[in-house]
């Protein structure tokens, strides 16, 4: 009997029996639609986070000194040596501090960053308004900074503060820039801070060298290299692999989707297990179904039914349901992952792998499930099938 | 078709008693035959009929379908031979309510792997031959018991199988109808098919050439009528 023909019959039988067929169909739709939910969960968290560390900047390479002897300090000349290594793209040093900004009468305490030309790159910032800090800013240590979002709201509220002067910690500063908002990270809020040319916080915080430096590798496959080269250079310097560390962005991700990978198997796999549940109520309808149709069955046999005749007629009646279940759990699990998107305010990702993952595992289910009803069908002796009332 | 049973029984055995439903039964249906079987309520014309019909095996005893032993064939042979040697006519015509009298024609054809046109073909030729071409897409239940015994004979002879077998055919039947019906088996005879029918009214029996009685699983008469 054609397969094309197996599925009208079984489609007819499913319009026949609404009732039983959409409640045999629920344990799938849920399953299905949990699954595609909950992974659309782990995924947009994973991804989340992914977005922020990667928005940092790439290929980054974080270097701190740890502890308070001065002696362990880097001097900027000291890191611009380092440039002469291979694999590094970018050298961003860093002093910082906490200041007190004021303009007129507002007055703002925030973090301050001296950094050089290179940061911007480096730490993939973008400047919505005026300029980023120039390698002349940082020769003739010039007295210019450029605002985070935040900063700027609290000082200017919504006018443009480019051109502008404030006092930071008391010495007039020019404005030349505005950075575009970032969000925070790990390391804080990129909003909530000014930042200056690195020889003029070194004045301004009367700091005793740089404790911070944002090293930008040129590849990925460069990473692990500059990461060596560093650490020799830092330990042949302090003799102290614990005075300071050598972090690599990569490595966080990969962590990172360590968690997140498991939680999306965790929920994932919750959700399954409904679908499961889902199935064991396929193959309880369809022992039902292969009971009521005892008649039937003699009749097909009566006039040449083969038994894989039998089977596949009872097998594609589940593969059916549940793919009809799947189809139908997906549409409503994608819809209910954007719904849960937009209220929530959480970020859920549905992608295209889940959801021929679901309807491949509902399939399968569907399978699993249906073949013990059809071959306990296609068993059937037709005689005693024919006898049947 | 040439059908032998030979020495054929049938056991069944419930909790401790053993019950022949068929006895050792010798039996040589010759090719166009048509036959008539008779005897009691449980005497074992059922069983004998689906003996002949390889719905059923024996326990005992050897059964030749055209010199091929089929009684230890299996299951699924058993079927192909249903399919395309026997075209089966029961009591409570055994349709499938959910498909339309041509459909229901169609489906041994369906299991025979036949293509659509030519399956489409027979089918409504069958349907004409027992009048019912205008009744095609009606489903059983739109039909009145006659109609639906006649879809019935339908779908036995779509397949043209050389072997009709009919148990009680006209049993659930008003008596006009049993006549139209019993009409259109004597005509399927006539055109050469090997018939054997069980039945309960004499009428009827007379209307075969041959005459069976059985009883307690035995054959106790075989005649020929004039
Ligand atoms: N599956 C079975 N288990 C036990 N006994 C059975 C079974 N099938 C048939 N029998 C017995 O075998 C005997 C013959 O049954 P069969 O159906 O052949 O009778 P029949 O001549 O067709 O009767 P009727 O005219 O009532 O149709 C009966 O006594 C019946 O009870
Ligand atoms: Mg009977």
């Amino acid at each position: 009997m054609g397969v094309w023909q197996i599925i009208k019959l079984a489609i007819a039988g499913i319009r026949a029996n609404k009732m039983r067929s959409f409640l045999t169909m629920l344990g799938v739709i849920i399953g299905v639609a949990a699954v595609i939910v909950l992974v659309s969960i782990g995924e947009g968290a994973s991804k989340s986070v992914t977005d922020r560390i990667e928005g940092m900047g790439s290929n980054l390479i974080s270097v701190t000194i740890r502890g308070n002897q001065s002696s362990a300090t880097l001097s900027y000349d000291e890191v611009q040596g380092w440039k002469e290594r291979a694999g590094i793209q970018g050298l961003a040093p860093i002093v910082n501090g906490n200041v007190s900004v004021k303009y007129g009468s507002n007055k703002y305490d925030t973090g301050l960053e001296g950094v050089n030309e290179e940061y911007q790159e480096v730490r993939n910032h973008k400047v919505q308004a005026g300029r980023f800090i120039l390698p002349m800013d940082v020769s003739l240590r010039q007295k210019v900074v450029l605002l985070g979002t935040e900063v700027s709201t609290e000082l200017f509220g919504n006018m443009n503060p480019v051109g502008e002067t404030v006092k930071i910690n008391g010495t007039n500063f020019k404005v030349v820039g505005l950075l575009e908002e970032k969000g925070s990270e790990s390391m804080g809020s990129n909003d909530d801070k000014v930042l200056i040319p690195l020889t003029t916080a070194e004045r301004l915080l009367n700091s005793k060298g740089i404790r911070s430096v944002y090293v930008q590798a040129e590849s990925p496959e460069m990473v692990d290299l500059v990461v060596t080269q560093i650490d020799n250079i830092l330990f042949r310097k302090t003799n102290d692999a614990e005075s300071y560390r050598v972090f690599n962005q990569a490595e966080m991700l990969s962590t990172v989707n360590e968690v997140t990978g498991t939680l999306t198997a965790m929920l994932g796999g919750i959700a399954a297990i409904s679908l499961l549940v889902g199935g064991i109520g396929i193959m309880n309808i369809m022992l039902v179904s292969v009971t009521e149709r005892t008649r039937e069955i003699g009749i097909r046999k009566a006039i040449g039914a083969k038994r894989k005749d039998i089977l596949r007629q009872f097998l594609i009646e589940a593969l059916v349901v549940s793919s009809s279940g799947g189809i139908i759990g997906i549409i409503l699990g994608t819809g209910g992952a954007n719904l849960l998107g937009s209220i929530m305010a959480m970020e859920t990702v549905v992608s295209l792998k889940i959801m021929a993952l679901a309807f491949g595992f509902s399939l399968f289910i569907g399978v699993v499930f249906g073949m013990y009803p059809a071959n306990k069908a296609a068993k059937m002796n037709p005689i005693e099938a024919l006898r049947f009332e | 078709m040439m059908i032998k049973l030979v020495d054929i029984s049938k056991f069944y055995h419930t909790g401790s008693v053993t019950l022949a439903a068929l006895d050792k039964v010798n039996l040589e249906i010759k090719n166009g035959e048509m036959i008539a079987i008779m005897g009691p309520s449980g005497s074992g014309k059922s069983t004998l009929m689906n003996m002949i019909g390889c719905l059923d095996v024996p326990s005992e005893g050897r059964y030749l379908l055209d010199e091929r032993e089929v009684s230890r064939l299996k299951e699924d042979d058993l079927s192909e031979i249903r399919n395309k040697k026997i075209g089966f006519i029961f009591q409570s015509f055994n349709l499938l309510p959910k498909l339309t009298a041509l459909e229901n024609v169609e489906l041994p054809l369906i299991y025979r792997g036949m293509q659509t046109a030519e399956r489409r073909q027979s089918s409504v030729a069958a349907l004409n031959m027992v009048g019912l071409s205008d009744r095609m897409h009606h489903k059983p239940t739109e039909l009145s018991g006659g109609q639906q015994q006649r879809v019935a004979i339908a779908r036995a002879l779509a397949g043209n199988p050389p072997v009709i077998l009919a148990d009680e055919p006209t049993g659930n039947l008003d008596s006009r109808s049993g006549v139209e019906v019993m009409e259109i088996i004597r005509d399927l005879n006539e055109k050469g098919k090997t018939v054997i029918l069980i039945t309960h009214d004499m009428e009827i029996a007379r209307q075969a050439r041959r005459i069976i009685s059985i009883q307690d699983g035995c054959i106790v008469k075989d005649e020929e009528v004039a």
